[in-house]
């Protein structure tokens, strides 16, 4: 039997249709692998190695038995640690979680598990999803399966590496700024952020309400697609849900036909501070499109220079009231109860030990740019600035159907190269940030490797609300076209790890 | 420490009080504000709790349909403006009961505001202006272990229960009320009543102080006769009763009044009332850490209630506590000082339930305002808990129509009610209370009568028939008082040939 | 002239309910004075009529009817807590009354 953990999510389920493996088996695969590999990758903080066993026997047993199955039962999956899953340990990359258990589930796992999707464990993370390299992590930092010396990108760097080192054919993120769309550009996979609002966030540890948004990661275009249908749709249970039929994604990833599609290139999303071998990329991947018919027109959106700032305002404002909870009083992480200190004394002393540094820093900012006296300056001055953002996309979107940029500016850096600079850190979210800001949909495709290094470069797709669907068709039709330059999708290039025995 | 006081009309003599009244009420409701959890009072500990009012990470708020719909129902019956759109806030502050360390609120864009109520004191109406009615949801509960007092001084740790977490409050404040100095504690005192009351009628709340499922947190401040400058107020809390309301104000009043008399200042904070002690302490200074960073609930949408749909509500309004005051007044006939001295009894419920039973209402009124109202003075009750109620006035009143009892004797009926003797019928058995009928016994004690009495028969032949009355009232003791009056006269006077 | 001081981000840690060390303390304040001369950018954008915009889709009135669903068991409830006494969560004494 070929190497199982390199095929598709899509293959996987040919697999078990017709006979030819078991999830079980597919399942074991995928845990040898993780096994072999993620010593080096640290992709994973938790493998459920018995529950991810017990998920497949089930969807075998349920096979045999005639049932009727979902598209993807059976296929293993990695599942970014922010969100709960019954029973297993949620940490969300913090050391206050360090071995909480959540007795619920989150929706998007409920529906993982309904569609028969084996969840093989939790992977590395920001601390709270704050950053853009995964170094925030109390666990350690994963490492980029293209060059171990590099970050994969954050803040869902697991996820990405995950199904770039070949652990998962799929894993689930979340997009708050770009945390799906640039580790997937760094590490020469899919990510998608849907519509805000079009999957569920209950159960979702929360670090901006307004702009996090659960999504699907996937070494391909239809496979990303295939899973979005999992996770997508209204959920009672979330009150920014939005209660409409979910887009045709999956169809739109098997009819890649651009043409007659219009595409606006984003002006200000390039240039000075752009790496030249991302930007050639970029601009390759662009002609590709026209070359297949789409129409190319540039476009400026001149409010996006704000996006930076007002993203670095609203989500702090919204992550310091978010993470109060987190006070020893009825979960996580406890310090300093010794029968003497108060209460307030052991909420300050277990905040102190169990967040780290980013994680403090955005508290402090959140809580200044609300505190009385500086909200109308701060965080109410960038909620306008959102919706300058918003006009400009809706302005652009009267011209053309989609928009395009290179996915982050440059291509994954160095461990360790920007820990020390928040600000060079925070750019790396430049090109991402505006669609979160707006709440429309968007995505990355690997689309090349820059010349100066050898590393993936992501396509940065940005389509209206609810136009899910335009990302696939753009990205499906890209893949295919660079399939046939490169004879297969952009991850066959990737190096070979090392496996431990 | 026992504050130094100075006395209430000295107080009131050189200062008048600002007040304002921040009432807090518990929704009726099956679930929760945000979450589908039961809200049933007295459940075991943590049996009442999901990941939402927990505040577990990852959980998400869903606003409860009939909760709005009472937040709209309290503010058209307390004639506010409902807003056409609204949104929910955040209010950050940490407290150990607080599962999320935030309270979901409304700030700036409250469901109802620019209303107004009026009480009745004394015969007097007092208008008092509604700044705003919001939802918000209530908070865990601690019970502190190891001090004295089971209150916070002293406590080695506390134990929190999240069942109350999360269950809807609406919270009502006024306006800065201003009414005659001396008529302050007690106009407090009648909104809160007058409130409960409102509140019932509407059926959204038990609205039971003794439950904590009505608070109310009193704002007081003083200025100087004659100045428009408002002074610095104290917020008290721990008002559990309609008594407190009144004498926690009252007391405010004189503590403020005496440190502003010695030349001293007001601190603004938040104090205790004791109901023990009759005092209120000190607890939280409000200062900066009261900057709860306010901002617009981002995992709820906004709350629009339709025009149609407010309408809807306002034509389940029941009659406002005025207008069917005044209607029952026409109805009943009585005077304003008669109804006056109804309300002023607590008694126009009873009444009212007694009319409903066929008593008329002059002696509904005469009997509530009278013997009954006599027994719960002296007992300290209120008339509710006097054990006798509307069913045992009609009745005791039946017998009196049907000629078994007259005045005096129901009085004594009611007597033995009011100390459990049993049910009136057992009561004039066993009091021998009822009335003779037999016109013989009431002849033979007339004859008595006349023998006894010769001078005033005397009196009554030469021409006075108006001295029969001391022999009627002779009959009439001799008779234990169990005889109809009248018929003793109708009979004295055939006896006699007047 | 900082837009931040030490003792002004000595303030937001208490109001945060974050012990943070000295050492902390002079390393946050000129991080922190550099991002919000970063984020106080959105300060030239002239937006004084444009109202703010919360959620991509303008959604009002999502409720729920006011219905009973299952509870968690205590024993879930209190399966997080660090300490739990008589079915309820032990936590230290509390200094302030609310």
């Amino acid at each position: 039997m070929a190497d199982l953990t390199r095929k598709t999510a899509a293959e996987l389920a040919e697999l078990m249709t017709s006979g030819q493996a078991s999830s079980v088996e597919i399942t074991q695969a995928h845990l040898d692998r993780i096994a072999a590999v993620d010593g080096a990758v640290h992709a994973f903080l938790h493998v459920d190695t018995e529950g991810a066993l017990a998920q497949a026997k089930a969807v075998d047993d349920k096979r045999a038995a005639g049932e009727q199955l979902s598209p993807l039962a059976g296929v293993p999956l990695a599942l970014k640690d922010v969100l709960t899953q019954e029973g297993v340990p949620t940490t969300a990359g913090s050391k206050i979680l360090e071995g909480w258990k959540p007795p619920y589930d989150s929706t998007v796992v409920k529906r993982l598990k309904d569609a028969g999707i084996v969840i093989l464990g939790k992977t590395n993370m920001d601390e709270f999803a704050m950053g853009s390299s995964t170094e925030n992590s109390a666990y350690g930092t994963t490492h980029n399966p293209w060059d171990l010396g590099r970050i994969p990108g954050g803040s869902g760097g697991g996820s990405s590496a995950a199904v770039s080192a070949y652990e998962a054919p799929l894993a689930i993120g979340t997009d708050t700024g770009g945390s799906i769309r640039q580790p997937g550009a760094f590490t020469g996979t899919v990510g998608v952020k849907p519509t805000y609002g079009g999957t569920s966030r209950y159960g979702l540890i929360a670090l901006a309400s307004s702009l996090d948004t659960p999504g699907p990661c996937a070494r391909t275009t239809l496979d990303a697609a295939l899973l979005h249908e999992v996770i997508a749709g209204w959920d009672p249970m979330d009150s920014t849900s939005i209660n409409q039929d979910v887009p045709p994604v999956v169809e739109a990833a098997r009819n890649g036909d651009v043409a007659g599609l219009r595409i606006g290139v984003v002006k200000e999303l390039g240039g000075e501070g752009y790496q030249p071998g991302v930007e050639a990329r970029f601009h390759e991947a662009v002609e590709l499109l026209t070359k297949l018919g789409a129409e190319v027109v540039e476009v400026s959106c001149p409010h996006f220079q704000y996006a930076l700032p007002a993203y670095y305002l609203i989500l702090p404002s919204e992550a310091s009231s978010n993470l109060a909870k987190f006070d020893a009083m009825r979960y996580g992480l406890r310090v300093g109860d010794d029968g003497e200190n108060s209460a307030e004394k052991v909420m300050s002393l277990t905040r102190e030990a169990g967040f780290g540094a980013e994680v403090k820093r955005r508290i402090m900012l959140g809580t200044h740019a609300l505190s009385s006296g500086y909200y109308d300056a701060y965080y109410g001055q960038a909620q306008k600035v959102r919706t300058l953002i918003a006009r400009d996309f809706a302005a652009a979107y009267e011209q053309v159907d989609v928009l395009v940029s290179p996915a982050t500016p440059t291509t994954a850096f160095a461990i360790g190269d920007r820990i020390d600079d928040p600000i060079a850190m925070y750019k790396n979210d430049l090109c991402t940030i505006p669609s979160n800001l707006a709440g429309n949909a968007a995505a990355s495709f690997p689309c090349g490797l820059a010349d100066e290094d050898g590393l993936p470069v992501g396509f940065h797709v940005m389509a209206p609300v609810m136009r899910d669907d335009l990302l696939y068709k753009v990205g499906a039709a890209l893949e295919s076209a660079l399939a046939e330059q490169w004879g297969g999708v952009l991850m066959t290039k990737a190096p070979e790890l090392e496996v431990t025995r | 420490m026992t504050a130094e006081v100075l006395e209430i009309d000295d107080a009131l003599a050189q200062y008048d009080p600002v007040m304002g009244l921040e009432v807090h009420v518990e929704l009726n409701t099956k679930s929760k504000m945000f979450c589908g959890c039961p809200t049933e009072f007295g459940a075991p500990p943590n049996t009442q709790t999901c990941p939402v009012c927990l505040g577990l990470p990852g959980a998400l708020p869903v606003v409860n349909a009939k909760a709005v719909e009472s937040a709209i129902k309290i503010g058209l019956a307390l004639n506010c403006e409902i807003a056409e759109w609204c949104r929910f806030a955040r209010k950050n502050y940490f407290y150990p009961d607080m599962p999320k360390n935030f309270q979901t609120s409304q700030y700036d864009e409250p469901i109802a505001f620019n209303g107004w109520t009026e009480v009745v004191v004394d015969g007097e109406t007092y208008r008092i202006e509604i700044e705003r009615a919001h939802m918000e949801e209530d908070t865990g509960k601690s019970t502190h272990i190891g001090g004295a007092t089971g209150r916070i001084h002293g406590a080695s740790h506390s134990l929190v229960d999240y069942n109350r977490a999360g269950i809807p409050l609406i919270e009502i404040v006024t306006k800065t009320i201003e009414v005659p100095p001396a008529k302050a504690a007690a106009v407090a005192r009648a909104y809160v009543s007058m409130l409960r009351d409102l509140l019932l009628s509407l059926d959204v709340s038990d609205v039971r102080m003794d439950q904590g499922s009505l608070r109310c947190d009193a704002n007081v401040s003083l200025k100087p006769h004659g100045s428009t400058a408002l002074g610095t107020r104290t917020e008290t809390k721990n008002v559990n009763s309609f008594r407190s309301v009144e004498r926690a104000i009252t007391y405010e009043i004189t503590r403020q009044a005496a440190i502003l008399s010695s030349g001293g200042k007001i601190l603004q904070e938040t104090r205790h009332w004791h109901e023990d002690t009759g005092i209120t302490t000190s607890g939280r200074e409000k200062s900066d850490a009261d900057d709860y960073r306010y901002f617009p609930e981002p995992d709820l949408v906004p709350v629009a209630p339709s025009r149609e749909w407010v309408e809807e509500l306002r034509g389940t309004l029941p009659e406002a506590p005025s207008v069917r005051r005044a209607r029952l007044q026409q109805d009943w006939g009585f005077t304003d000082l008669e109804m006056r001295d109804v309300i002023n009894g607590n008694a126009l419920e009873p009444i009212v339930a007694t009319v409903e039973l066929g008593v008329t209402p002059a002696a509904a009124k005469k009997w509530w305002l009278g013997e009954l109202a006599r027994s719960a003075n002296e007992s300290g009750q209120e008339l509710d808990a006097l054990g006798v109620g509307p069913a045992e006035v009609a009745e005791v009143q039946k017998l009196v129509d049907d000629g078994t009892l007259n005045d005096k004797l129901a009085r004594q009926v009611f007597e033995g009610l009011l100390a459990g003797e049993g049910t009136p019928a057992e009561i004039i058995e066993k009091r021998g209370l009822a009335l003779v009928s037999d016109d013989s016994a009431l002849l033979e004690a007339i004859d008595r009568a006349i023998a006894a009495n010769p001078d005033v028969v005397e009196k009554v032949n030469s021409g006075k028939p108006a001295a029969a009355g001391a022999l009627i009232g002779a009959v009439m003791k001799d008779m234990r008082g169990q005889a109809d009056a009248a018929k003793v006269r109708q009979l004295l006077n055939e006896k006699l040939g007047i | 002239m900082p837009s931040i001081t030490r003792e002004e981000v000595a303030h937001l840690a208490r109001l945060a309910r974050i012990e943070l060390t000295d050492d902390e303390l002079d390393h946050l304040a000129p991080q922190l004075d550099q991002i919000i001369t970063l984020v106080g950018q959105v300060s030239q954008v002239a937006a004084d009529d444009i109202p703010p915009t919360s959620h991509a889709l303008p959604l009002t009135n999502v409720m729920r009817p006011d219905e009973n669903v299952p509870c968690l068991t205590p024993e879930q409830a209190l399966s997080g807590a660090p300490a739990a006494e008589e079915q309820r969560f032990r936590v230290p004494r509390i200094l302030e009354e609310d």
